[in-house]
């Protein structure tokens, strides 16, 4: 899944090599999914920027930065991070091990931005202190949150009140800037609870006139620490509370939970349920642009073409529905193929959505592409380049309004992408018409991958005939005994996954959606990162804001597509 | 990634009558009186329906309110084996379990003396009904629930156990047999309320 051959891994770790030698503090280690090493944390911000610099290894992307907690061991955390060149295709995961009662790391904000947020996060949930971070203080939870929730020995229980005196407040909200030269400075605050705002999250902002200064987003009020949560439940159990991360696609978080763990225990769906998760996904994707391009323009005072656009999304959910029980949680894949097969009227009804669509497309096409109103309020909005882009951390449709031409699908293709035929739409201005331009290219290129997958669509099993992994057919516990028996056993104690690591990850609506899973080969995961791609990008949202007016704040964010569910966990 | 794979979409300049913009007015215009119009006498298209007078049908596998079934003696299914209960994410079901004293066969030597679901905690995921070796839990198609107090929520036996024929109950989520009862009926159907005598 990860497209890496051993010649690569060796040439990445000559180009290591030559800055940091063999018989150093950093250490390959062997096999993985992806090429790890261990890194001694004084060499770590210079390994960084060697990293970025070299241009032999490139890793451009800092897609993830996660701790996990050992308590057995004598450095009790290990904070991980995972690093993709996009240009060469690299992958790369650095493992720095901590002690608990000097659980500091070197931040790299310096070398990625990216790391901003998601070293806030590890700050916040295991209490490792970033050393020259800008910004270091909590992000998921309340700042009156006492403990670190994913720690081991953090009973998840305990409950804490939070109190009106302890809202968090930017330090600069409160300072009088005396030397500007400005009439009237003021404080804003855009949320947490702001029809704009889809999900509670909060903006502050502080305005020279109707000109935003500074701003600063505070989230995590949708937060329910699905990471923790995971940590006490069976591998299967998960998925549903999967469904909940980008509830607007739910069933690509499903499909890239389940490749990841299928990836550690080493097999792979039937090829009819690899086709049903792929058309289904496709679908998801053309669902969560509408969803994204109708609220934008929603925002904008378009009403119309999102009431248009949501009969297509209606109908979708119908099929959907017909599928798996369920409009938005759906709940349909399972460790090993899907729940059960689709109805016999699936490919029919998709047929009707494929000559629905497009139509539909269509006519928002004709009532906002070329509307000048629409133009005027989006084209130099959100402006941001490629190069920050990438900085950021950001993937997916975001990235590649930007010009970057980085799809999960086509760089590490999984579900057997490669065999079909579409393009990757990319644009180069990165504003918000852009994107919106990327979305719908995007729409019409996942109608012809559906299209293609339909023709493709043979009869067969969808879930692996591995009583070790799925629930035995129903009629075989019913009148067996062995079946019965693997039944209770994988209900009472889920199945297995060998020890190990492995990070995998899938293009979803909003960009690269990576699971970075963790087992001790027992029956529940040990620690399940997941890294949201709408985290990523909106960590640079702040910063995007400065000089623009209050009401192009919510033109900017609705395009960016941030879902609280993800964002928050 | 090959130049073959990407697809340039840059925005195309404006032309003159674009941004004179009343030309492009009219275009709209015309997509907003095609729906208007289509709305208003054919409504083959419409996705929204009338409720509560109109409902929607949903497929045969909606994941709904759970149904514990009966054996011909009225005696629930259950045999309190736990599986519902462990197989569920949201720890919503509670089970309590009591021998059967005067029970005829092996096969059911336990039932449940407290089986309760609470409704609000529910995720409907449908693990419950993938778990049960008895298909004593179901799922029926009823998803419209209303509750006056956290506590109505909580549903013991009484109001979980259906008996009668399999083809009176509004069956929804279960272990999948025999031919389907519904179909992905597109586009959907939005039937007006029959038109009542004015009175």
């Amino acid at each position: 899944m990860n497209g890496e051959s051993m010649e690569n891994r060796k040439e990445t770790l000559a180009a290591i090599r030559t800055a940091f030698p063999e018989g150093g503090e950093v250490i390959e280690l062997p096999g993985g999914d992806i090429q790890s090493f261990r890194v001694d944390r004084a060499l770590l911000p210079e390994l960084a920027r060697h990293l970025k610099s070299d241009p032999k290894l490139g890793f451009n992307l800092l897609a993830d930065v996660c701790g996990v907690d050992y308590p057995g061991r004598e450095e009790r955390f290990e904070v991980v991070y995972h690093l993709a060149s996009l240009e060469n295709g690299h992958r790369l995961r650095l493992r720095v091990p901590v002690r608990e009662d000097d659980a500091v790391v070197p931040s790299v904000y310096g070398v990625w931005k990216a790391a901003d947020w998601f070293e806030r996060e590890a700050f916040d949930l295991f209490g490792i202190r970033f050393e020259g971070h800008p910004n270091l203080k909590r992000i998921l939870c309340h700042p009156a949150f006492r403990g670190h929730a994913l720690r081991k020995d953090y009973d998840a229980g305990q409950r804490w009140l939070l109190r009106e005196g302890e809202q968090d407040e930017p330090a600069w909200a409160h300072e009088n800037p005396e030397d500007e030269d400005h009439f009237e400075t003021q404080v804003l605050n855009f949320g947490p609870s702001h029809p704009a705002t889809h999900g509670t999250l909060r903006i502050v902002v502080r305005l020279d006139g109707e000109v935003i200064t500074r701003a600063e987003v505070e989230i995590g009020y949708l937060h329910r620490c699905f990471e923790k949560m995971a940590e006490s439940h069976t591998w299967n159990q998960v998925i549903p509370y999967t469904d909940r991360l980008n509830y607007c696609s739910a069933m690509m978080n499903g499909v890239g939970y389940a490749l990841a763990v299928e990836k550690m225990v080493g097999i792979e769906a039937p090829p009819r349920a690899q086709m049903i998760r792929l058309i289904l996904s496709e679908l998801s994707r053309i669902m969560d642009h509408i969803i994204d391009v109708g609220a934008n323009l929603n925002d904008l005072g378009a009403m119309t073409p999102f009431l248009y656009m949501y009969q297509a999304r209606e109908e979708m959910y119908s099929v959907l529905e017909a599928c798996c029980g369920s409009r938005l949680t759906m709940s349909y894949v399972r460790i090993g193929g899907l729940s059960h097969d689709v109805p016999d009227d699936f490919v029919e009804s998709v047929r009707y959505l494929l000559k629905r669509i497009p139509k539909l497309v269509g006519e928002m096409e004709t009532l906002i592409t070329q509307n000048r109103i629409f133009r005027d309020r989006t084209e130099g909005i959100g402006t941001i380049s490629a190069e920050d882009a990438v900085d950021w951390g950001w993937t997916g449709p975001c990235l590649r309004a930007a010009g970057v031409a980085y799809d999960v699908r086509k760089a590490y293709p999984y579900l057997g992408y490669e065999t079909f035929d579409f393009q990757v739409p990319i644009a180069h201005a990165g504003d918000t018409y852009a994107r919106y331009l990327v979305r719908v290219e995007e729409m019409k290129q996942s109608l012809s991958i559906v299209e293609q997958a339909l023709a493709r669509l043979e009869p067969g099993p969808v879930i692996i005939d591995d009583h070790r992994v799925a629930l035995p057919p129903k009629e075989m516990v019913y009148t067996e005994m062995e079946s019965l028996i693997w039944h209770f056993k994988l209900v009472m104690e889920g199945m297995k996954v060998p020890a190990g690591e492995a990070y995998g990850f899938t293009e979803a609506a909003n960009g690269e959606l990576g699971y970075y899973i963790v087992s001790d080969g027992g029956g529940k995961p040990y620690r399940i990162k997941v890294r949201p791609p709408c985290f990523a990008i909106f960590q640079a949202f702040p910063h995007i804001l400065k000089g623009h007016m209050v009401s192009d704040t919510v033109a900017i964010m609705s395009s960016l597509n941030v879902i609280a569910g993800e964002l928050d966990r | 990634m090959n130049a073959r794979d990407v697809i340039v979409c840059d925005p195309k300049p404006m032309r003159f009558w674009q941004r004179f913009y009343l030309i492009e007015v009219g275009k709209g215009l015309a997509v907003t009186l095609r729906h208007f119009l289509g709305n208003l006498f054919a409504r083959k298209y419409t996705v929204t329906v009338e409720w509560p007078e109109v409902k929607r049908e949903y497929s045969e596998r909606l994941r709904g309110r759970h149904i514990l079934l009966a054996r011909p003696d009225g005696s629930p299914r259950c045999v309190a084996c736990y599986m519902c209960e462990e197989a569920c994410p949201a720890e919503c079901i509670h089970i309590e379990a009591e021998d059967v004293a005067e029970s005829p066969t092996v096969e059911y030597e336990k039932r449940p003396k407290v089986f309760t679901i609470d409704l609000l905690r529910c995720v409907y995921c449908g693990f419950c009904v993938d778990a049960c070796p008895k298909e004593a839990i179901v799922m029926s198609r009823t998803h419209e629930m209303a509750f006056a107090s956290r506590g109505e929520a909580i549903v013991g036996l009484e109001e979980l156990m259906q008996k009668g024929p399999y083809e009176k109950l509004d069956l929804g989520y279960r272990p999948y047999y025999g031919a389907p009862r519904t179909r992905i009926e597109l586009p959907i159907p939005v039937k007006a309320p029959e038109p009542t005598a004015v009175g």
